[in-house]
């Protein structure tokens, strides 16, 4: 049995049974799993959390899912990792990387969401599984499809990077480039959920696919020790993960799992495309779609579905937002692996950029908690890299080159970058 | 036919799976007008229920829907003010999350 209570409209609050829906009826607006909490209390706790399996499905308690999971059985349980280093490079006191370019088995957040997604794909007896996606997506909804027997059919931008699409395709799904950016591809994708009976997960199961998310809020307060970090630093694409990781700090307030801190909510965006940051900036209710031209191709979502809940969670909880050039992604990036030794993709150049902007300006304060979400893996976007380091020396196998080369960079005062 | 503009045209609004019971359920709807916003007052005159949830106020559209022309959302081009020519493709998507 499930604590699952119903799927209703975000803005209606009309209820529906639980079944693949893409939106309200009466308003067109997302629908929403709806749980029963009182029946929680005393049941899902601490110890019961705790005595769950080393993934994502130890919150299973709190996620959309009837039976036993389907796929994802190593997904999530990603690393919190305390960034002393590069704390102490900004000058701030307790900083976190929530790192899930370490996610398994596609290196990406999404692995969260596609193991949710995945498993009630089985549950509603869809034999295939697709998606509209920037690259992440479509890597995870092909893996969990290949390991859990089912057909894929993914749909991404025609102009993804090149390690990307081999990304994709190794795992043998359909792939079908369109000629457009992201929101062409969306759009496209949710008439074909029209006319296929299949589970494009971003559309038909979205209610339970973005219940995935949470996850990521929920390691992060149970890797903290049960405790919620002031200041949580999420890209915005979609608008899926910053609303869910919101959630997920109500969801264990609301149970008593951890004190109400009031954590405050920071959304970072490539200057590229930012319509929830400008938003943000111009006081706005609303925010105007974009065209995207980033490196960050990620999250070059210029009309974010769920942009409106972003807006509304920032500011429900006194937080803010910034957005990162294409050179502020990659030194970012840099500064990342150079101090912490992880290497992500330039949505998390993006996220880490703009973490630095919002403690440099003050609107996060440097003496609180801060953690940065890292949603994605650089190794799968290395031509972002192209041209920014100098070729390495190459010198004859001989001692007396190697010396030569040492004593020659000690004199110019040139160190690697790490020490 | 009756005819503000003087340039009305005819188009075929395509209407997506979710919003098809409120249009007897039609894949699309042969509405008049000279612009977006021309045609799709047209379809809310014809189908009150449907133009209800289309519209937030009577002059602005529910936040959850994009309208695409030729597939280009009309936020980009001149919103309902938008002219419409013969052979336009005019259709109504729900907005989608993904990533």
């Amino acid at each position: 049995m499930s604590y699952v209570h119903s799927l209703r409209g975000k803005e209606s609050g009309l209820d529906y049974p639980i079944e693949p829906r893409t939106i309200c009826d009466s308003d067109f607006g997302p629908v929403e799993v709806t749980y029963d909490y009182e029946a929680m209390k005393g049941k899902v706790t601490r110890e019961s959390i705790e005595a769950g399996p080393l993934s994502l499905w130890r919150y299973k308690d709190l996620l959309p899912v009837e039976g036993e999971p389907k796929s994802g059985f190593n997904s999530g349980w990603t690393p919190l990792v305390k960034a002393d280093r590069l704390a102490k490079h900004l000058g701030v006191k307790e900083l976190y990387i929530k790192d899930d370019s370490a996610n398994y088995p596609s290196f990406s957040y999404k692995d969260r969401v596609v193991a949710v997604a995945v498993t009630k794909a089985f549950e509603f007896g869809f034999d295939t599984v697709g998606c509209a996606s920037t690259g992440n997506l479509a890597h995870s909804v092909s893996a969990h499809a290949a390991s859990a027997g089912l057909k894929a059919c993914v749909m991404v931008p025609h102009d993804l990077e090149a390690g990307k699409m081999v990304g994709m395709r190794v795992f043998g799904p359909r792939v079908v480039r369109i000629e457009g950016n992201y929101d062409d591809v969306n759009r496209l994708c949710s008439q074909i959920a029209d006319k296929y009976n299949w589970a494009i997960v971003n559309v038909n199961l979205r209610p339970f696919y973005t219940e995935g998310a949470k996850t990521h809020g929920f390691e992060i307060a149970e890797q903290m020790g049960w405790k919620l970090p002031k200041h949580t630093v999420v890209p915005v694409a979609g608008g899926t993960i910053l609303p869910k990781i919101w959630k997920a700090y109500q969801e264990f307030i609301h149970l008593g799992l951890v004190e109400d801190n009031k954590p405050a909510m920071y959304g970072a965006q490539a200057a590229g495309c930012n319509p929830i940051v400008t938003a943000l900036e111009e006081d706005e209710d609303l925010f105007r779609p974009q065209k995207p031209d980033t490196i960050a191709k990620s999250i070059a979502i210029g009309n974010p579905a769920d942009g409106y809940y972003v807006l509304q969670n920032i500011r429900e909880s006194g937080g803010y937002g910034a957005s990162a050039t294409d050179p502020e992604i990659l030194d970012a990036i840099k500064l990342l692996a150079e101090h912490e030794g992880i290497f992500t993709e330039p949505a998390g150049g993006t996220t880490m950029a703009c973490a630095i902007k919002l403690i440099q300006s003050g609107r996060i304060p440097k003496d609180e908690p801060i953690c940065v979400c890292i949603t994605g893996n650089g190794l799968k976007t290395l031509e972002a890299m192209d041209g920014q380091f100098e070729e390495a020396p190459a010198i004859p196998a001989k001692m007396i080159d190697f010396t030569q080369l040492i004593e020659n960079a000690t004199a110019a005062q040139e160190e690697p970058a790490h020490v | 036919m009756s005819d503000t503009s003087g340039t009305a045209t005819t188009l075929a609004v395509e209407i997506p799976t979710a919003l098809r019971p409120q249009v007897g359920d039609q894949e699309s709807v042969e509405v008049s007008g000279g612009t977006v916003g021309e045609l799709l007052g047209k379809l809310k005159a014809d189908y009150p229920e449907f133009g209800a949830k289309l519209y937030k106020t009577d002059t602005e559209l529910n936040r959850f829907i994009n309208v695409y022309l030729n597939d280009e959302d009309i936020r980009f081009l001149e919103n309902l003010d938008t002219p419409v020519k013969q052979g336009d493709h005019l259709a109504i998507v729900p907005a989608i999350a993904g990533g």
